[in-house]
């Protein structure tokens, strides 16, 4: 009978589409942004990040960076504690991205410092050797525009105060970018005293594997992949210091490493795993 | 039988186009794989990789697909309802609304005004131009199908009217946005709410869009081209309603793993599984409407289009189904195994059944046949083959990817850097750019064959 009536046609088929829409797309409303899953210490976008992240999103940074960490251990080990619903109440839209073409960036704030962004967005080879990111270097010229800022943010329903707006005069887009980048994952507080983590991962206070050849050279290659863009090719020092042997005392640097200073703009890198973060120990303290 | 002058013009004018905006992509295409292996083909501000691939994804499937689907649904819904087009008029705006909407979206996201939603890139005014597009083009099918001469709805006319509601219903609701200006507006749902509103349309416009016209077409041009009745009209009509049904439910399937509630995620990832059975229907359908006739695959070029299409989108909605899988996604989501998935469908599955559909309109239109059967015969065998070193390839990236992320040693630490595994996979992205200039050849072949075969007066090179 449908057959032979286009009306009665059209009507069965959005019948047969509503149903698995209402469900699935209009039901989790009840679910998601509401006290169930809100987080206290989530706070708005400031007026400077916010331009930040309309910058993000007009380049289309999400076409190669996802803001989503899952709950499965590799995640976790390299991008941080899983991503959780409340962390996005204020993103609209939602950058989470489908692809990692480069890494995850939901907690990219205060992993590395400003300098470190700086340098990157305007030559991303000069800290990452062989990175594929294209260059940045154009946000410097560009002024973010504070009447529109402030336009945003009403729209937004987000809080600023005259002050937060007066402070947007003379910034560029590459100061908007970084305080962006810089605001991410930051809301949820650290959990833990890293101190505690890195000594329960260390065991020793002395290197197990202080002056192995073999270590020393294998050091070497973990310097390369993961210090070189900071601290130099030659550990000459960059944004980083310099390293050079006998600065440090083992434990000392093996706890740095492993937990990194997160107010100095230093990673942790514990995802290394005692043993090559031991075998970076040697290679460090070797002439 | 009478015979019915049907309005022709407008099916040739929207095949030209969405030519010229299929050649833009696929070159676009080709041009951000490039970018990815050459970091300095990037030039900022404008023609960056971010900047240009929603322009590669949103003339792929709105200028090359919707255009075609265009052409071969006005040639399908005339002929099915046996009378001239409903408003020549209309239908003749429809063509050039059609590509000023085209160029704004091209233009506007160029010059960075752009959403962040995966193939909903463009603000709100061209959203509005696209809506209007789709009313006018709604108004004219529809009314055609109302008026027709011939009472009973073949398959092909079910699917063209189940499309105009789907797209109408996925489109306004994602593109819900408060404007701030003329070209930046904020998306009215916030977070976990918006990913999931997102990914209900961005799935279902691959249901509204790249399966259910395509298959109006296939469905239409298979019998057509083989000359022979489709299998069985009640496994059309099993395939047909499951398929509508099922769809809707599967968006999450691109959020597992993510804060969406849990039971909508495996919800999606139920009925994915289920979607297999009204996606082979049709598969099986075609094959078995080639009983008998396999022959065809040999001497009949248009064939040869037909069922690596529909065989193409027999693999495509296998490997869906298994990404949708919790355990497989959290091995593959992320990597490029999921881009080489998507171009098994776009160039396999809705490319090589607009291919045989435009040669076929265009024999049947200009009354002889196709310029040289020998070049179609090529177009074939370039694009199958650039179509396979483009997916095979960034599936093989794909796998290395998840298992470079996901190596962790005895000590618990991950064995690779992000960086270790960027550089492993440049080789794969390589040949994936080969597989792209193998296919433009192809698709550049056959332009060239369509435009010999409608010349006037064209002298006939005709081969076996």
């Amino acid at each position: 009978m449908w057959e032979k009536r286009p009306v009665l046609l059209l009507l069965l088929a959005t019948a047969a589409i509503l149903v698995g829409t209402i469900v699935t797309m209009v039901l989790p409303f009840f679910w998601v942004n509401t006290e169930a899953d809100a987080i206290a210490e989530v706070t708005p976008y400031t007026a400077l990040e916010n331009e930040g992240r309309d910058i993000y999103v007009r380049e289309g940074c999400n076409n190669c960076h996802s803001q989503l960490i899952r709950p499965l251990a590799p995640d976790v080990k390299r991008y941080g504690p899983y991503s959780r619903s409340g962390e996005f109440a204020y993103d609209r839209p939602f950058l989470w991205g489908s692809r990692r073409g480069g890494p995850d960036l939901a907690r990219i704030g205060n992993k590395y410092s400003d300098e470190w962004h700086y340098r990157h967005m305007v030559d991303p080879r000069s800290m990452v050797p062989e990175t594929n990111m294209p260059e940045y270097s154009w946000l410097n010229d560009a002024k973010v525009d504070a009447a529109f800022a402030v336009r945003k943010m009403d729209v937004l329903g987000f809080p600023y105060t005259q002050g937060d707006i007066t402070a947007l005069e003379g910034k560029t887009e590459m100061d908007a970018m970084v305080a962006y980048l810089q605001k991410l994952g930051t809301d949820l507080p650290r959990t833990g005293k890293a101190a505690d983590k890195a000594k329960g991962l260390r065991k020793a206070e002395e290197n197990p594997l202080g002056g192995d050849p073999a270590a020393i050279a294998e050091g070497k290659d973990v310097y390369a992949g993961n210090c070189a863009g900071c601290h130099g090719a030659d550990r000459g020092g960059n944004i980083g210091p310099e390293l050079a042997p006998g600065d440090f005392e083992d434990d000392e640097l093996f706890d740095t490493i492993a937990d990194g200073l997160p107010d100095d703009g230093m990673p942790g890198f514990s995802r290394l795993g005692r043993d090559r973060i031991w075998k970076l120990v040697a290679f460090l303290q070797a002439e | 039988m009478e015979r019915v002058d049907y309005n022709d013009s407008i099916v040739k004018g929207f095949v030209i186009w969405s030519l010229v905006w299929g050649a833009v992509t696929v070159l676009l295409g080709v041009i951000i794989s490039f970018q990815l292996v050459m970091p300095e083909l990037n030039f900022g501000p404008y023609l960056t990789y971010g900047r240009l691939r929603p322009i590669h994804t949103n003339a792929g499937i709105f200028g090359w697909g919707i255009g075609s689907f265009f052409a071969a649904l006005y040639y399908i819904v005339q002929r099915l309802s046996r009378r001239r087009v409903w408003s020549d008029g209309l239908a003749r705006f429809q063509l050039w609304f059609f590509n000023a909407t085209i160029i704004a979206a091209a233009v506007t996201l160029l010059l960075g005004f752009n959403t962040s939603k995966e193939y909903h890139e463009m603000e709100w005014p061209v959203d509005l131009m696209i809506v209007i597009l789709w009313v006018i083009f709604s108004v004219n099918a529809f009314m055609t199908i109302w008026k027709r001469r011939e009472e009973t709805m073949y398959i092909s006319l079910w699917y063209t009217l189940a499309a105009l509601v789907g797209v109408a219903v996925l489109f306004l609701v994602n593109a819900g946005a408060v404007p701030v200006s003329l070209f930046k507006s904020y998306s009215i749902y916030a977070g976990t709410n918006d990913a999931n509103v997102q990914w209900w349309y961005g799935h279902n416009a691959v249901a509204m869009v790249l399966t259910v016209p395509p298959l109006a077409v296939f469905y239409y041009f298979l019998p057509k081209a083989a000359n022979t009745p489709i299998y069985s009209h009640r496994l059309s009509i099993i395939a047909f309603w499951s398929l509508l049904f099922m769809y809707l439910w599967t968006g999450a399937h691109h959020l597992l793993w993510t804060p969406v509630p849990d039971w909508v995620e495996t919800l999606a990832m139920a009925f994915s599984i289920m979607l297999i059975a009204p996606s082979w229907g049709v598969v099986f359908n075609g094959y078995l409407t080639m009983n008998g006739q396999w022959h065809q695959m040999r001497d009949n070029y248009l064939i040869k289009f037909f069922i690596a299409a529909i065989t193409f989108y027999g693999l495509q909605t296998l490997q869906g189904p298994l990404q949708a899988v919790r355990t497989f996604s959290a091995f593959i989501h992320y990597t490029n195994w999921v881009p080489g998935h998507i171009h098994m469908g776009t160039m396999g599955w809705v490319s090589m059944v607009m291919f045989g559909a435009i040669y076929y309109m265009y024999e049947k239109m200009y009354g002889r046949e196709v310029y040289s059967i020998k070049m179609a015969n090529m177009h074939f065998w370039l694009v199958f083959i650039g179509q396979t070193l483009f997916s095979v390839s960034l599936w093989i990236a794909g796998v290395q990817e998840g298992i470079m992320w996901k190596a962790v040693g005895a000590d618990g630490s991950l064995t690779f850097t992000f960086m270790d595994t960027l550089i492993s996979i440049m080789p794969y992205f390589w040949i994936r750019s080969l597989g792209g200039l193998v296919y433009l050849a192809g698709v550049l072949l056959f332009f060239y064959n369509i435009y010999k075969t409608a010349r006037p007066g064209a002298a006939v090179a005709q081969t076996a």
